[in-house]
């Protein structure tokens, strides 16, 4: 994967839900990495690098975390707050994308930091719909600031 | 009199004895002191009426032979009686026939009071006056007139006053000693009963008793009354806290249980919520993806029921949604602020747009209320009312939908009319039950479940709803908010 390439860091434990979602990206012709991360855990490390990505290249981070909230291990909230109380990670877009439509779910999402709030439309339609538009609007219509690291990051 | 009305017990029962016994004590020294005065007197004037008789028996014969001298002689024997100043013998004309003096300074030559036979007295001043007729073969022949003098007899009355003043004294001390000595039994119980009394009003403390005297009298049994009666109330009192502290208990118990049931429907409406539509989405998602990737393989038959299974799973979560809304008003807590009625039900027609284009729907907004209501839920109210009302005059051109507001038994009535297709009144109590429906699902969309909602809010509200109606002649729904209704 060249390091220039935009990335989707996709976290999602269902299967089915990661298979329709890829299926969307790959009919809508729409042309972006996805990593795929099936726990909270998996997502940080992945992030991080750690554990089985501690190989990673440096400098690259996806530009778009699309993170279930309901996941094994790590949860999506949990992951949010890590995500952002880093400063190698806080400035990447993360959007929840999950089946709650709760206002518990809505309001902690959004004080722990995440960007944006969507309930997975059961409708394959609106669904299709959905992914587009975040894909499109969080890859190529939103503008992050250019990471820059100011120290060597300390792996483990 | 209304100072002695604030004196203590103790001040009264000192001063009642102090006072019965002092008037008592000097009642009779008094009585006594009467009759000593009276009987002295009495005896003094009899004793000079003696000398009187004396002296002018002794001197009959010195007058008749006109003999100063030897009435001289005979007065002067009245030297022996020292309370005697002076005497004098007179002519029956009153003129000085002979006169003794013990102090020769003091002489009196003169008659001091009128002669009254056979004798007067009288008191003047410090000295008793009597005069007597001197008589001989009944024939006046002079008078004899003695001055006592009284300081003796006033220096042992004043004598006499001090004894008994003394004698009062020491009585009213006795008395004040017996007193004290009586009130440790009296007295001193009372005291302490109102000072028990005090400190129980005081300091709510139903545990002091009041000291029970020696002593069985009714300020004993008074006593012993009053402690049996603290035993009662603070019997009663640790009863009483020891119910309420039950009843607290009770009460967390139940709180603990009824927030455990809480958590518990709300993990199972979260799982209804994020578990039951992920099937779902992936049903649609994968038909979907047959319809658009595999079209050449299926024909015409197989393609309408996989559009069937679309269809079956986007009702399945219509009812998701629509369960999960009603649940949610269950949990929800009401926000009371007052709400303007005809500005909700115009931004509820505005959000309807979509559902009403096409139609020839004839709007008839009433004059409606400012209501205290929680806006969001209310909002729904009206949308799911108004909602029905638009979907059930569907075969009308034009529909007509009404909302106003009327009045029954004193109470604020809402209610939204229609002209569209109504019930049968036999199955109104049907009506607001989940998932029950009064019309086929090909003629009326729907999951049964919004009237149930409407229902649940219009009761948080305090409210009631019912409904009129006739089946082609339109149906109407009325609601109150109860309490919360504003004026």
């Amino acid at each position: 994967m060249s390091s220039n390439q935009t990335e989707i860091l996709l976290v999602e434990d269902d299967p089915q839900d990661v298979e329709l979602t890829l299926r969307v990206l790959r009919t809508e012709n729409i042309k972006v990495a996805i990593q795929v991360a099936r726990d909270g855990e998996e997502a940080l490390d992945y992030l991080f690098r750690r554990g089985d990505y501690s190989n990673r290249a440096p400098n690259h981070q996806p530009s778009l975390i699309l993170l279930d909230l309901k996941l094994p291990k790590v949860n999506g909230l949990q992951v949010i707050e890590q995500i952002k109380a880093s400063d190698e990670t806080r400035t990447i877009p993360v959007v929840v994308l999950t089946s709650s439509g709760e206002q518990k779910d809505i309001v902690e999402s959004y004080r722990l930091g995440a960007n944006s709030y969507v309930q997975k439309p059961v409708g394959s339609i609106e669904f299709r719909q959905a992914i587009k538009t975040l894909a499109f609007y969080w890859t190529a219509v939103n503008q992050v600031p250019v990471l820059q690291i100011k120290d060597p990051v300390i792996t483990r | 009199m209304i100072r002695v009305r604030s004196y203590s017990i103790r001040q009264k029962l000192t001063s009642m004895n102090m006072l019965v016994s002092g008037a008592a004590l000097l009642l009779a020294c008094a009585a006594f002191a009467v009759y000593e005065l009276t009987y002295f007197r009495t005896t003094l004037v009899q004793s000079l009426s003696i000398q009187a008789q004396i002296v002018g028996a002794n001197s009959a014969s010195a007058l008749l032979f006109n003999d100063p001298d030897s009435a001289r002689n005979t007065l002067s024997a009245l030297k022996a009686a020292p309370n005697i100043s002076s005497a004098g013998i007179y002519t029956p004309a009153g003129q000085p026939f002979a006169i003794y003096a013990r102090d020769p300074d003091n002489q009196v030559s003169y008659l001091s009071i009128p002669i009254v036979s056979p004798e007067a007295w009288k008191f003047v001043g410090n000295e008793l006056i009597l005069v007597r007729v001197i008589e001989f073969q009944g024939k006046r022949v002079g008078i004899v007139q003695i001055h006592s003098d009284l300081s003796e007899i006033r220096a042992g009355l004043e004598r006499y006053a001090g004894i008994v003043a003394v004698v009062l004294a020491v009585s009213l001390l006795a008395a004040f000693l017996f007193s004290s000595i009586f009130q440790k039994t009296t007295a001193q119980p009372i005291a302490q009963l109102a000072e028990t009394a005090r400190v129980v009003s005081r300091e709510k403390k139903y545990s002091v008793r009041a000291p029970v005297p020696e002593t069985r009298d009714e300020i004993g049994d008074l006593i012993e009354a009053f402690n049996e009666m603290l035993a009662q109330i603070q019997a009663r009192d640790t009863a009483l806290q020891t119910a309420r502290d039950e009843l607290e208990l009770r009460v967390e118990r139940r709180t603990a249980q009824v927030e455990a049931v809480n958590k518990e429907l709300e993990s199972f409406t979260y799982s209804v919520a994020h578990d039951l539509r992920a099937p779902l989405r992936h049903i649609q998602g994968f038909s979907d993806a047959l319809i658009e990737e595999c079209a050449r393989q299926l024909d015409e038959t197989a393609k309408g029921y996989l559009n069937r299974i679309v269809d079956s799973t986007r009702r399945m979560d219509q009812l998701i949604s629509d369960l999960l809304g009603l649940a949610h008003v269950g949990r929800q807590e009401l926000h009371l602020q007052p709400v303007s009625l005809h500005r909700l039900a115009r931004d509820v027609i505005r959000d309807m747009e979509h559902e009403i284009q096409g139609r020839n729907i004839e709007w008839r907004i009433g004059d409606l209320p400012v209501l205290d209501c929680d806006p969001g839920l209310m909002k729904q109210v009206l949308y799911n009312l108004l909602s029905n009302a638009v979907k059930y005059t569907r075969p009308r051109d034009p529909a007509v939908v009404e909302v106003g507001q009327t009045a029954t038994e004193g109470h604020r009535v809402i209610f939204v009319r229609d002209n569209g297709v109504g019930f049968n009144m036999k199955y109104v109590h049907k009506l607001f039950g989940v998932f029950e429906r009064l019309h086929r699902r090909e003629d009326f969309e729907g999951t049964g479940v919004g009237l149930a909602t409407v229902q649940r809010i219009i009761h948080k509200h305090g409210g009631r709803i019912w409904a009129e109606a006739e089946v082609d002649r339109g149906a109407t729904f009325y609601f109150t908010l109860g309490s919360h209704e504003n004026s």
